[in-house]
């Protein structure tokens, strides 16, 4: 079985948030660039725990984006994972993406595809979903386990209030949330090794974008805190009722 | 031409979070100068389905199949996918929850229609259909422009206001042919006795700050109290003082509620990320330096061993509990 990983860049969880260009874009200047942590931590990881027991032949990434996204896929290469690649475009409509991730995943005959639960830029959380309708397979959102047996995957989704346990023959899409594996720090042999990897780039197929970005907004600053003396407590759950009215 | 809504159920009962999104579709329909109209799919009472015209709803198409009554995104994206077409909608409204999540994608997809997620706002028509969004885990807002003439929008939940008024809605019984499901569930496991997190009006979190597992009274009571859920920073969750569904911030869930009250927190950006759509923030810490003040709407700079007694107190005499 290949196993497919869907690879987002983002800016790291700590960097600030601004925008330039009449608040069009995101001011990238200063900002450090990492694998968006739900595709990393969770879908590249129990992909290679797969692997390595045994339950599949290949793990590849794939990434959508401009030569400036290469270090985040060498990073992730250098994590795990066999071989990348770039769809060579820096459309951020969601729709565009995933028919370019679909398009890679129907040519390289992938029977699991991966991705983290959002990217924690965008916020969209429809990768997958669209993946796995343009190549007409299930999916599993906001998986939090996953085992494969044969041509059977088991995945522990979220519902409301718990959890469920759902069983698919493959193919199918799954996003990936914690729960699903551990962090890996990558060592020093697999960043050498990372460098001489299979990193393919590919022009994007045709296809529409359904929507643009328009501009940002940053939320209105807070009025700041209304402070309690912690002599009189009584006093905040009395402003938590009669001014908040949150209780 | 309509704007039509999915309205999400189990075990017979709409969800609250469906509620505010048919609000939030009515709102648009007027906007549009259209009418609102629901879609619900699996086995519920005749009531429940009027009902949905309090919130706005001037029509119910109701499928049922035994094939529905378990959830799977690609058989739910199908024969949503037919009322749309059936009904000429332009706008489809979900609400941002696992649901939604899992169907509003698949749906955008197979009809070509661009979809906005996380919306926190009512569209902009002046000039196109322009929705806001929550981006940067809520550190920013994007202005989304939706290019095709069909649109879908899921609403963030705890963002629209929900009102009623004396409304009943027709209910349509609609058939379709519903394919056999390929997710098989084989285990459900919920949570029982407790507000899951994902829909609590009111959540109670501790960190670090509360020492350890054997001081969480301090937080149960004060949710019990409350009728809050109750939720930890990711050290707690870490090291197993509470259960990894608490876990709330970057990595682990998200929330919205009306109050999130933090005993113990120091408010690190990762845990920010998970809270910061929160309508009012409190926090409880004995450092003036912790960074979650500055988040926070109220706050109290004291030892939570010695405050959180106190207002548990308070809270019980307002609750009229002795």
């Amino acid at each position: 079985m290949k196993i497919l990983v869907c690879i987002s860049k983002t800016p790291d969880t700590t960097a600030k948030i601004a925008f330039t260009d009449n608040n069009s874009k995101f001011a990238e200047a200063g900002v450090q660039f990492i694998v968006n942590p739900y595709d990393e931590w969770y879908a590249l990881v129990r992909a290679l725990e797969l692997k390595e027991a045994g339950l599949a032949t290949t793990v590849s990434l794939v990434t959508v984006g401009l030569p400036d996204a290469d270090p985040i896929i060498r990073k992730a290469l250098a994590i795990g994972g066999d071989d990348a690649i770039r769809i060579n475009s820096d459309n951020d409509d969601s729709f565009y993406i995933a028919s370019q991730i679909a398009a890679v995943a129907k040519d390289g005959g992938y029977e699991l595809v991966l991705t983290g639960k959002e990217t924690i830029d965008y916020n969209g959380s429809s990768i997958g979903g669209m993946v796995a309708e343009l190549i007409d397979a299930p999916y599993i959102s906001l998986a939090i386990k996953l085992d494969i047996t044969g041509t059977t995957a088991t995945a522990v989704r979220e519902i409301e209030g718990g959890e469920e346990t759902n069983e698919i023959t493959l193919p199918v899409v799954i996003s990936c949330q914690k729960g699903m594996a551990e962090q890996r720090i990558p060592n020093m042999k697999g960043i050498m090794g990372a460098r001489t990897k299979p990193l393919v780039v590919k022009e994007p197929v045709a296809v529409e974008s359904l929507t643009s970005i328009v501009s940002f907004d940053l939320p209105p600053a807070k009025a700041g805190v209304k402070l309690v003396s912690p002599e009189h407590p009584e006093e905040l759950v009395r402003l938590l009722h009669e001014e908040a009215k949150v209780f | 031409m309509s704007v039509l809504i999915f309205a999400d159920q189990t075990d017979g009962q709409i969800k609250k979070a469906s509620f505010e999104a048919i609000c939030y579709g009515t709102a648009i329909a007027t906007q549009l100068g259209m009418d609102a109209e629901a879609v619900v799919l699996g086995t519920i009472s005749k009531e429940e389905l009027v009902a949905l015209g309090k919130y706005g709803a001037k029509k119910v198409h109701h499928i049922t199949d035994s094939n529905l009554d378990h959830f799977d995104a690609q058989a739910y994206t199908k024969v949503i996918a037919g009322i749309v077409t059936a009904t000429g909608s332009k706008v489809i409204v979900f609400s941002n929850g696992l649901t939604g999540k899992a169907v509003a994608p698949r749906l955008s997809a197979r009809l070509k229609a661009g979809l906005v997620t996380g919306a926190i706002a009512l569209p902009d028509t002046s000039n196109g259909f322009v929705v806001k969004k929550s981006v940067f885990s809520g550190k920013a807002f994007a202005n989304v422009s939706i290019n095709t003439d069909v649109k879908i929008i899921s609403l963030n939940q705890n963002s629209f206001p929900v009102a009623t008024t004396d409304g009943a809605a027709e209910v349509i019984d609609a058939t379709a042919n519903v394919d056999g499901p390929k997710v098989k569930i084989t285990a459900t496991n919920k949570i029982t006795g407790e507000v899951p997190l994902s829909e609590a009006e009111l959540v109670v979190s501790g960190g670090r700050g509360l020492k350890g597992p054997e001081n969480w009274a301090l937080v149960t009571e004060l949710a019990k109290l409350l009728g809050a859920a109750t939720a930890c920073s990711r050290p707690v969750a870490d090291a197993h003082w509470r259960p990894h569904h608490e876990h709330v911030g970057q990595t682990g869930g998200a929330v919205a509620p009306n109050l999130y009250f933090a005993i113990g927190i120091s408010g690190a950006i990762q845990h920010l990320a998970g809270v910061n759509r929160s309508k009012v923030i409190v926090v409880i810490n004995k450092d003036p330096e912790a960074p979650f003040f500055k988040a926070a709407d109220y706050g109290i700079v004291g030892d939570a061993f010695e405050v959180m007694p106190k207002i548990i107190e308070a809270v019980k005499k307002l609750k009229g509990v002795a």
